[in-house]
């Protein structure tokens, strides 16, 4: 276990490095001009020497592959250079917003994960049943729903016509002191969209898996030797239905990501999605690279992750990913 | 019983999502910040659509005003008339308008304590025209040949050519020399932290959600009444207006379909604040149609600028003629153009643009048409593209309406037209000088329609180089009547910016905004003088 574990964090690092250099090779073959967006884009009055002083004072009259070396021998010492759209340290302004994105992403992704299975059993348990059909319609509909609508539609109905939870910020606008009731209370509705838009997969999943190892011979054996219901089905039909959701765990990740992404701002979350963007179209080389080594980092760290509870979860498995 | 009991425990467990729910549903939501009716009214918490980059005026925060942390020289009153505000008084110019002498306010400190000196005017302006500054804005000081202290109390600049307008960028922010100096201007933590002697001082940025500020108890000027202040930040107008209905917000800027939604509330008024944030189309004089004067006059006159403004900003705007709106006083009366399908027709025909087979006119082989670009995403100016290219159509011009950043249109501005937007309502020189002189075609986004008139081109330097108004005056009525006669852009609307506040506060004003409003533009321009209703 460790081994592999070991394997696949070596492995890791070839993958980083492509990733990044693609990334600053795209980010300099795109129409975006960093100093035209740092300009701030299309108003008169910035003439063309401002504009190629700009140009030259953010490095980006340089060869990319100058600049990705220059980044890279650079992030190795630990340094992450300077965002050129936030106008600060890249270590600063990912420091600042990554916690609350953790926090959003994490809470949401655990009550996905528990009331997907939780549905999932319930729907598996009498496939065709009322609750069933219930449960997997409402699964395909939220499937196709977007998160930003379904994130508008939450404001509207629990902010504005029951005013039950604060509509968006990460504490009361009207606030300047962070505690964590406030927190807590703000992240209720931003967790619960997005975890909605990943409900769907888990449900589906859970109520397949669960269904199809229903119908496997050891569990009919299970049911023929008078165990009860509930053992058979938590015990032997939850635990192997269970292992598609473990896979599907590390593969959740980057689609996670986009959700934040959509989410954060229908919310006003202070987390680092947003950010993303904005270091995307305004050509923000450091910041980019530091944001796509995040998040590769966290799809290889999902997937082993799934990888490794696979094997925990049956011994037929075995480490050697 | 093996599926009653789980008929139970999935009611137990339906039971208890829904108790959670409602648990969550049950506790204050706390989503009422700012002002609880009935308390003391002495916070405001409004919302706006952009979060500024950076706090620091070296990069170009404030530089039109009003930037609540900081003060400039001078300022602008609700009349866009300047008055002092670090500066004693006005500047004395001499040296035939080339040499601004400020004496400055005694007795000023920043929020950290230290005194205000003349030094940190010198500091201000040197590092911003510094060529490793990244500051964007910097060619609004372009004047700007020499800034000098004289002791600690006044401040001498001298400038490279007269230059009539200049008191006007000197409403730019003062930042202290002890804070800022000795970092990275570009990066340090003075673009975050700023210091300033302004009405409020920064409490909190929670970058993505809100600025948060507290009324600065030593401000010069007295200390504000609005003690805390808050500006979310919110981009989505759907966002915003329904966080202003569940009074999360006390105010806010909206798009006037959204602003509709208001207008049975009386709790909140609707505030409207002129501009002279224009939208126009280029008509580049690189182009064989566009660049022909016929052209350019009968789109000119085909446009319908009232029909604009009813359909496309719900009457909330103006028929734009020019960069200069028809209600300032450097318009110049009777260069209105009405709307007259049948003379720019004639027009055509006279210069001998006949319609072709399919109704597109043609002149020796040409076909009247070209490309319109509008930045994507900018759902105004895509309305505004459309309208103007059905306009066009009915003389028998075909405008191809395309989107695209400006990435993809900057390097076909010479052929193509751009619906193009911009305005800043101090001085005529501002925009009329960026948009229509030939030295400037082309040069970034100035002059994008690279427009060439020498007529225009001397007025133009008359208007800025001339310290007595009788004389720009006459100079920029020349040059909006040569644009009537030679249209190097067929300016269409000047868009209103609309504001919902709730009621709670006696005699808000707005000023003329620019085509920018960043934190200081709104009906809180002076949330400082601001006194509750009783």
């Amino acid at each position: 276990m460790a081994r592999m574990a070991g394997r696949r964090l070596l492995a890791a690092v070839p993958v980083l490095l492509v990733v990044t250099f693609a990334v600053f090779a795209v980010a300099a073959a795109s129409p975006f001009d960093p100093a035209r967006v740092y300009a701030g884009g299309g108003a008169p009055g910035t003439g063309q020497d401002v504009l190629d002083q700009l140009r030259h004072n953010l490095g980006a009259d340089r060869p990319f592959a100058a600049r990705w070396w220059d980044w890279l021998t650079a992030a190795l010492t630990g340094d992450l250079g300077v965002s050129t759209t936030l106008r600060q340290p890249v270590a600063q302004a990912i420091g600042e917003r990554i916690g609350w994105s953790v926090l959003l992403c994490g809470t949401a992704f655990a009550a996905a994960v528990l009331v997907g299975t939780a549905l999932g059993v319930l729907a598996a348990r009498r496939r065709g049943g009322l609750l069933d059909r219930a449960v997997t319609s409402l699964a395909y509909v939220l499937e196709a729903a977007p998160p930003f609508w379904l994130g508008l539609l939450a404001v509207w109905f629990f902010a504005l016509k029951t005013g039950a939870l604060p509509a968006g910020g990460l504490t009361d606008t009207g606030s300047d002191t962070v505690t964590a009731g406030q927190v807590a209370s703000h992240l209720v509705l931003p967790a619960a969209v997005l975890a909605v838009t990943q409900l769907p997969w888990f449900v589906l999943y859970v109520r397949q898996g669960v269904g199809d190892a229903l119908d496997e011979d050891p569990v009919r054996g299970a049911r023929a030797r008078g165990l009860s219901e509930r053992t058979v089905l938590l015990g032997h039909a939850l635990r192997s239905g269970l292992l598609p959701v473990l896979t599907l765990i590390g593969s959740r990740v980057p689609e996670l990501i986009t959700g934040a992404l959509l989410v954060e701002t229908v919310f006003s979350w202070p987390g680092i999605a947003s950010a993303t963007v904005d270091a995307a179209t305004g050509v923000d080389f450091p910041l980019l690279a530091a944001l796509t080594v995040l998040a590769t980092a966290a799809v290889l760290v999902g997937n082993l992750l799934s990888d490794l509870l696979y094997g925990l979860a049956d011994p037929r498995v075995g480490f050697d990913g | 019983m093996t599926a009653r009991s789980i008929r139970v425990t999935a009611a137990m467990v339906a039971a208890g999502v829904l108790a959670t729910g409602a648990a969550a549903c049950g506790k204050p939501g706390g989503g009422n910040g700012g002002n609880g009716s009935g308390g003391v009214r002495d916070s405001l918490v409004v919302g706006i659509a952009n979060e500024p980059e950076t706090l620091s005026p070296l990069l170009g925060y404030g530089k039109d005003g009003n930037s609540k942390i900081f003060d400039g020289l001078l300022r602008r009153g609700a009349d866009m008339k300047l008055r002092p505000a670090l500066a004693a008084s006005f500047p004395k110019v001499t040296d035939d308008g080339r040499t601004y002498t400020f004496p400055l306010r005694h007795g000023v400190t920043f929020s950290d304590g230290k005194p205000f000196t003349a030094e940190d005017v010198v500091f201000t302006y040197r590092t911003i025209l510094d060529e490793k500054t990244n500051n964007a804005d910097k060619g609004e000081l372009a004047a700007v040949d020499k800034v000098t202290a004289r002791g600690d109390d006044t401040v001498v600049f001298s400038l490279k050519y007269p230059y009539a307008p200049f008191a006007e960028r000197t409403v730019l922010p003062i930042v202290p020399e002890h804070a800022a100096k000795g970092q990275d201007v570009n990066t340090g933590p003075f673009n975050t932290k700023p210091i300033g002697t302004g009405p409020y001082v920064l409490t909190g940025w929670s970058k993505g959600e809100k600025l948060t500020f507290k009324a600065n108890p030593d401000y010069w000027g007295g200390e504000p009444k609005v003690k805390k202040l808050t500006m979310a930040i919110i981009k989505d107008d759907d966002v915003r207006a329904t966080r202003l209905r569940s009074g999360d917000l006390d105010g806010a800027i909206l798009p006037p379909n959204l602003v509709k939604g208001f207008q049975g509330d009386d709790s909140k008024t609707t505030i409207t604040a002129k501009t002279t944030d224009f939208r126009g189309v280029t008509l580049p004089t690189g182009n064989k149609v566009t660049g022909d004067t016929a052209v350019r006059r009968a789109l000119d006159l085909a446009v319908d600028r009232d029909a604009m403004v009813k359909s496309l900003l719900e009457g909330a705007g103006r028929a734009g003629y020019g960069p200069v709106p028809t209600d300032s006083e450097w318009f110049a009366k009777g260069t209105e153009r009405p709307h007259d399908p049948e003379k720019a027709k004639k027009l055509l025909d006279d210069a001998g643009w006949k319609p072709g087979a399919d109704g597109i006119r043609e002149k020796d082989g040409e076909r009247a048409e070209f490309t319109l670009w509008f930045p994507a995403g900018d759902k105004l100016r895509q309305e505004h593209a459309l309208a103007f290219a059905s306009d066009a159509k009915k003389i028998g011009i075909r405008a191809k309406v395309q989107s695209g950043t400006w990435e993809v249109i900057e390097p076909r501005l010479k052929d193509d037209a751009v619906l193009a937007g911009g305005g800043n309502p101090a001085d005529p020189d501002f925009d009329l000088y960026n948009l229509l002189h030939s030295s400037l075609a082309l040069d970034g986004f100035n002059n994008m329609a690279a427009y060439k008139n020498p007529e225009v081109d001397k007025a133009l330097e008359e208007g800025r180089r001339s310290g007595d108004k009788a004389v720009r005056k006459a100079a920029y009525d020349k040059v909006q009547h040569a644009l009537a006669d030679d249209p190097g852009y067929v300016f269409l609307t000047h868009v209103d910016h609309l504001y919902v506040m709730r009621d709670n506060w006696k005699d808000l004003t707005t000023q003329v905004e620019p085509h920018d409003h960043g934190l200081g533009a709104g009906p809180w321009w002076n949330v400082e003088d601001w006194q509750p209703k009783r």
